[in-house]
C-alpha cells in the first residue's frame, strides 16, 4: 500500500507495545453487534497509472470549455486564470496545512489571508471581510443572519434578478432562522427601487446583484438607498471582477458586499470549489461569521498575525456563536488574492473594459433582439431567440459551439431567451463564430 | 516580513490582458468606478518570490509531522492534484449539458454508491461544502422528515455530547433547534441514565461522533441507537472521526440515520491552509425524498440530474457541491479499493502506540483502548511545574512538530488530543515519542524552555488579546497603524486551537 510505511516487524513491535497480541484487538471496544463482518463491496484498487487512465477516460466523457467554444455564466464564468495561481496553490505548505490555529507555525496563510481580506476591502469598499464563506450562495444566507441580529427584524428581501440558486440557498437556510423571504419582481430587467423600498418595510435586509442575473447594472445607489431608507441592511452580491470598472458596493451605500469568487482565481471546475467573499462596514464586524486574521505583535514586538476575534465562533462560542463555520474555502481565496495581485488595479480595470467591450461587440454580431433593450451590461447579456432555447443550445452544439444558458429554466416566459456571457478569452473571432453558427441553426 | 501591499509600486503589474482593439463601452456615471482599488502592483517575479517566501513560514503535512486531533492530517497523494487538473474536470462548466458532463455525472454517482457503502446507508447527496454545512444539512432533513409526518411542531429539541466539536450546538442553533446536552460518564461512553432522562417526545434527535472526540468507541451504541429510535427520534452521525472505522463499523449499522463524511479528513482533501473540504451526507431511505436538490441519478447506462424532488429541503450551496474534491476523493478511495479498512486499522494502531508510550508521562483521563486518536492531559505538570498545554504545544514547535489539538474536548482540563493518521511511519512515531518525553523532563527541569517556546519559528509568542482588542484586520496603507509602538505580551487564550 502505497500510503502506508507499517512494515510486518513494525507492527509486531507496535503491537507490543501496546501489549494487544493482534490488530483486531484494538477493537475490542466495539460491540460484536456493530461490527462490520465482511470486506467493503469496493471495486478493487487501482495502481497509480491505471487510476489515471481511468481518471483520463471519465474526464474524456466531458465536453469543457477547452473543447468546446462556450459562452456560458450564469453564476460561474471561463475567466483566465494566471499560471502564478497554479505555482503558489501547489506549494505543499499551502496546500497541505490546515487552519491557523497555531499562529507561529502559519504566518504564511495568516498573512496571505490577512491581505485577501485587504484585497476584498479593497475592491468593495467595505472595512472588514472574513477568510471566506463557502461559495456565493451561501453568503448570501451568511449576511441574512448577520442583518437579523443587527437590525432584530425577521424579514429578508431578494430581488428577482438576483442569480436564483443563491435565492434558494437563502430560502432553505431561512427556515431556520426564522426569516421570511419577501421576493421583488423586476420591471424590464431591472429592480425598481420604489418596489423595494415597498417590500423592505420591517425588513432586516435586502439583497440586489450587480450586474444583475441578465448582465444587467441595476441602479445599485437607489436601491441601496431604499433599503436604508426601510431601516433594512443594503446587501449586494457582485462579481469581484467588475470591481475595476464598476463602483464599489462601499462607496454607494452597501452595508455589506458578498459573492462568488470563481471569477478571480478559480477554474470553472463543475462548480468548486470555489470561496464566497463577505465584507461589511465596520460596525458589523464582531456579528460576522467565519474565520477573520489580525494583525498583532509578538513576544519580541515584531509584526505577527493571528486568528481573531473568535468569540464569535463555534469552537469558543459553541450553540451561541454566530456561524457553525469551520473549515472554508482559503486555498480558493488564496487563489483570489493570487489572481488579483497579477491583475493588479489597471489589470483589473482592463479586464473589466475588455468583457465590456466584447459584450458590445456580441451584441452587434449575433444581431438578435435584446430581451431587456437599451440596458447597459457588463458581461453578459440576453437575447431572444425565434424558437426555444434548448433547440438552438442543441444544434449550435452540434456545430461545436456553446451559445448560452437558456435561462427559461429559472425565469417564466424565457424560453425563447439565450444569456450569452464573454470573458476576455473568447476573442472577436470567436465570437464572429458564434454569430455564423446561430445565423446557420436560425436562432 | 513585509505585507505585498508594502513592496508595491505604481506602474509595475504582472498581467497581461487582451484588448482585441476594441473599445469598450462607457459606464454610466454613477456606477462607474471613481477611484482604483489598491490592489498590489507588482511584476511577476517578485509575485512568485513573494508567495514562495510565505509559504516556508508555513508548516504544512509535506513539511512534517501534525498530529491536529480531530483533524486528520494525512498525507495527501500527488496523483489527486494531477487528476483534478485534467481539462475535461477543471474546465467544465456547471451548466454544461447533462450529455455533455457525462463522466461528472458517473464520477459523482460512483462516489455517492462508494460512501453508502461505507456509511452502511442508501443514500447520498454530495452538495454540502463542509463537515459544519452536512450538520446543517442533516438537521434540515430531520426538519422536513418531522414535518411531513405531521411531528414538526412538537420535536424542537436535538441532544449532543458534552464532548461534541463545537460545530455541532451551532448547527443546532443555525438550524431553529433547541439543544439538550448529555454527560460523559466515566470510561467516556454516553451517560445513558442522563441519556434516558432527557430524550422524550419533544426530540427531534442525536448528534454524535463516534468514535468521540476522546477518541472512544461508544460500548453503548446500540442501547443508544434504541432509546432514541423507541422514542421515534433520528440519530446524527457526525462522521469526524470515520477515519477510525472504515471496514470496521458502518455507521448504519450503529444505528444512525443520517451521516456526513469529511471528505478532506477521512479521504484526503488537502486541507489547504483552512479549506476546502467536502460535507457529503448520506441517509437511510426514508429521508432520501428531503435531500437537497439537484440529486444525481443513474438512468439505464446514463447519468443525470434530477430537480423534482417535491419534499426536498431546497438547496444548501450552488450546483451539486465542491466537485475537485470529489474527484481528489474518488481518485483517493479507488487507490485503495476494500484495503480502506487497512487505512483504519493502521490509523488505530499508530494512535494506540503512542498513547502506550506516552501515558506515563502525561496524564490518561479515560484508561481504555484508543481508535484513531487519543486525549491525554497536561494536568499534572500544570499542578506541579506550572506547565500548561498551551507550553506543550508551543515547545513542540521547537522540535520541529505541529502540535496537537489543545483545550479540546472542554471535559478534559488541559487537554492535547493527538492524531497521527495512518501516514506516519513507526520511525517519526519513535522520534515525536521522545519529543514528548523529552518536554515532559524538562517541564520539570527547565520549564522556562517551555514557557519561551518557541523560539525556532518565524514569530514568537504573539498577543491574541492585543489582536482582538485592535481588531485591525486589513492593511491601512498610509493609516497603517504602527502596532509595535502600543504596549503588549504575549497574552495567548487558554482556548480551544484545533479540531
Amino acid at each position: 500500500m502505497s500510503q502506508l510505511s507499517t512494515t510486518d516487524s513494525d507492527r509486531e513491535e507496535m503491537l507490543a507495545a501496546i501489549g494487544v497480541s493482534s490488530v483486531d484487538e484494538l477493537f475490542r471496544d466495539i460491540p460484536a453487534g456493530v461490527r462490520f463482518d465482511r470486506a467493503l463491496d469496493l471495486e478493487p484498487a487501482l495502481s497509480e497509472p491505471e487510476l489515471v487512465r481511468h481518471l483520463e477516460e471519465l474526464a474524456a466523457k466531458n465536453v469543457d470549455t477547452t473543447r468546446e467554444l462556450s459562452f456560458l455564466g450564469m453564476g460561474i464564468y471561463d475567466h483566465y486564470v494566471p499560471a502564478v495561481v497554479d505555482t503558489v496553490l501547489q506549494r505543499g505548505e499551502f496546500l497541505t496545512a490546515y487552519t491557523p490555529y497555531q499562529p507561529e507555525m502559519s504566518q504564511g496563510v495568516l498573512q496571505a489571508i490577512f491581505e485577501y481580506q485587504t484585497a476584498i476591502c479593497e475592491l468593495t469598499a467595505m472595512d472588514v471581510s472574513n477568510a471566506s464563506g463557502y461559495d456565493g450562495t451561501t453568503v448570501a444566507a451568511d449576511a441574512c443572519l448577520v442583518a437579523k441580529h443587527a437590525t432584530g427584524r425577521a424579514k429578508v428581501v431578494l430581488a428577482e434578478t438576483v442569480n436564483p440558486q443563491v435565492r434558494q440557498v437563502v430560502k432553505t437556510y431561512a427556515i431556520g432562522f426564522g426569516l421570511e423571504v419577501v421576493e421583488v419582481p423586476h420591471a424590464s430587467g431591472l429592480t425598481d427601487p420604489a418596489a423595494v423600498r415597498a417590500a423592505a418595510e420591517d425588513a432586516a435586509a435586502v439583497i440586489f446583484q450587480q450586474p444583475n442575473v441578465f448582465g444587467i447594472l441595476e441602479n445599485a445607489p437607489e436601491l441601496a438607498a431604499a433599503a436604508k431608507d426601510a431601516g433594512a441592511l443594503a446587501i449586494a452580491h457582485i462579481d469581484p471582477i467588475s470591481l475595476g470598472v464598476l463602483e464599489a458596493p462601499g462607496n454607494y451605500g452597501a452595508d455589506l458586499a458578498i459573492g462568488e469568487g470563481q471569477s478571480a482565481g478559480n477554474y470553472q471546475s463543475y462548480a468548486g470549489p470555489h470561496y464566497g467573499f463577505l465584507a461589511s462596514k465596520a460596525e458589523y464586524t464582531r456579528r460576522l461569521p467565519g474565520r477573520i486574521i489580525g494583525e498583532t505583535t509578538d513576544l519580541n514586538g515584531d509584526r505577527g498575525y493571528v486568528l481573531t476575534l473568535q468569540t464569535r465562533e463555534q469552537h469558543i462560542r459553541r450553540e451561541k456563536a454566530t456561524s457553525n463555520m469551520t473549515t472554508n474555502q482559503t486555498l480558493l481565496a488564496l487563489a483570489g488574492l493570487v489572481h488579483l495581485s497579477w491583475l493588479g488595479p489597471q489589470g483589473l480595470r482592463e479586464v473589466g473594459e475588455t468583457c465590456m467591450a466584447l459584450g458590445a461587440y456580441a451584441k452587434e454580431r449575433v444581431d438578435l433582439p435584446l430581451v431587456f433593450p437599451d440596458r447597459p451590461t457588463f458581461k453578459e447579456f440576453a437575447v431572444r431567440l425565434n424558437r426555444p432555447a434548448r433547440d438552438v443550445i442543441r444544434d449550435a452544439r452540434a456545430l461545436g459551439v456553446h451559445p448560452g444558458y437558456a435561462i427559461g429554466r429559472d425565469y417564466e416566459d424565457m424560453d425563447d431567451v439565450l444569456l450569452v456571457a464573454v470573458t476576455e478569452r473568447r476573442s472577436p473571432a470567436d465570437i464572429d463564430r458564434l454569430a455564423h453558427v446561430l445565423h446557420e441553426v436560425r436562432a | 516580513m513585509e505585507l505585498i501591499y508594502e513592496k508595491s509600486k505604481p506602474g509595475r503589474r504582472a498581467s497581461t490582458v487582451p484588448q482585441y482593439g476594441l473599445q469598450p463601452p462607457e459606464v454610466p456615471e454613477n456606477l462607474r468606478r471613481a477611484e482604483p482599488p489598491r490592489l498590489p502592483e507588482l511584476a511577476e517575479p517578485e509575485l512568485v518570490r513573494h508567495f514562495t517566501e510565505l509559504s516556508t513560514r508555513n508548516f504544512g503535512i509535506d513539511t512534517g509531522f501534525y498530529p491536529l486531533g480531530s483533524c486528520t492530517m494525512k498525507h495527501n497523494p500527488r496523483v489527486n492534484e494531477r487528476v483534478v487538473m485534467l481539462p475535461g474536470f477543471k474546465d467544465l462548466h456547471p451548466h454544461q449539458e447533462e450529455e455533455a458532463a457525462q463522466g461528472a455525472l458517473e464520477l459523482m454517482w460512483r462516489l455517492q454508491e462508494i460512501l453508502q457503502e461505507v456509511a452502511g446507508l442508501d443514500a447520498c447527496s454530495l452538495q454540502p461544502a463542509a463537515g459544519s454545512q452536512g450538520e446543517l444539512t442533516g438537521l434540515m432533513l430531520m426538519r422536513a422528515y418531522f414535518d411531513d409526518i405531521g411531528e414538526g411542531e412538537q420535536r424542537d429539541t436535538i441532544i449532543t455530547a458534552d464532548t461534541a466539536h463545537g460545530t455541532n450546538p451551532a448547527s443546532v442553533t443555525m438550524a431553529g433547534y433547541k439543544l439538550e446536552k448529555v454527560a460523559t460518564d466515566a470510561r467516556g461512553n454516553l451517560d445513558v441514565d442522563d441519556l434516558r432522562a432527557k430524550v422524550n417526545e419533544r426530540t427531534a434527535g442525536l448528534m454524535l461522533t463516534n468514535p468521540s472526540t476522546l477518541g472512544l468507541f461508544d460500548e453503548n451504541i446500540e442501547e443508544v441507537a434504541k432509546i432514541f429510535h423507541d422514542a421515534g427520534s433520528l440519530l446524527y452521525y457526525d462522521g469526524a472521526n470515520l477515519n477510525a472505522v472504515c471496514g470496521i463499523s458502518r455507521p448504519g449499522d450503529m444505528g444512525f440515520d443520517i451521516v456526513h463524511i469529511n471528505l478532506h479528513k477521512t479521504f484526503s482533501q488537502p486541507h489547504g491552509g483552512g479549506g476546502p473540504g467536502g460535507g457529503p451526507i448520506v441517509v437511510r431511505e426514508k429521508l432520501e425524498p428531503f435531500l437537497p436538490v439537484p440529486a444525481v441519478v443513474k438512468n439505464g447506462v446514463s447519468f443525470r440530474l434530477d430537480h423534482d424532488r417535491p419534499k426536498s429541503i431546497g438547496k444548501v450551496r450552488g450546483f451539486t457541491g465542491p466537485f475537485g474534491v470529489f474527484v481528489r476523493s474518488y481518485a483517493y478511495i479507488r487507490s485503495y479499493g476494500p484495503a480502506l479498512r487497512e487505512m483504519s486499522e493502521t490509523a488505530v494502531l499508530n494512535a494506540n502506540y503512542l498513547l502506550a508510550k506516552l501515558r506515563d508521562a502525561y496524564d490518561l483521563p479515560y484508561d481504555r483502548l484508543a481508535m484513531h486518536e487519543f486525549v491525554l492531559s497536561a494536568r499534572t505538570l500544570k499542578r506541579e511545574h506550572g506547565i500548561t498545554a498551551l507550553d506543550v504545544a508551543k515547545r513542540l514547535m521547537d522540535y520541529g512538530y505541529h502540535p496537537p489539538t489543545i483545550y479540546f474536548p472542554l471535559v478534559v482540563p488541559e487537554a492535547l488530543m493527538i492524531e497521527p493518521t495512518e501516514t506516519e511511519p513507526k520511525e517519526r512515531l519513535d522520534a515525536f515519542i521522545e519529543a514528548m518525553l523529552a518536554i515532559a523532563g524538562e517541564a520539570a527541569e527547565t520549564p522556562e524552555l517551555l514557557k519561551e517556546a518557541p523560539t525556532s519559528r518565524p514569530v514568537r509568542r504573539l498577543d491574541e488579546v492585543k489582536a482582538a482588542k485592535r481588531a485591525v484586520v486589513k492593511y491601512g496603507f498610509e493609516e497603517h497603524p504602527d502596532l509595535a509602538a502600543e504596549a503588549g505580551e504575549a497574552r495567548q487564550l487558554e482556548a480551544q486551537k484545533g479540531a
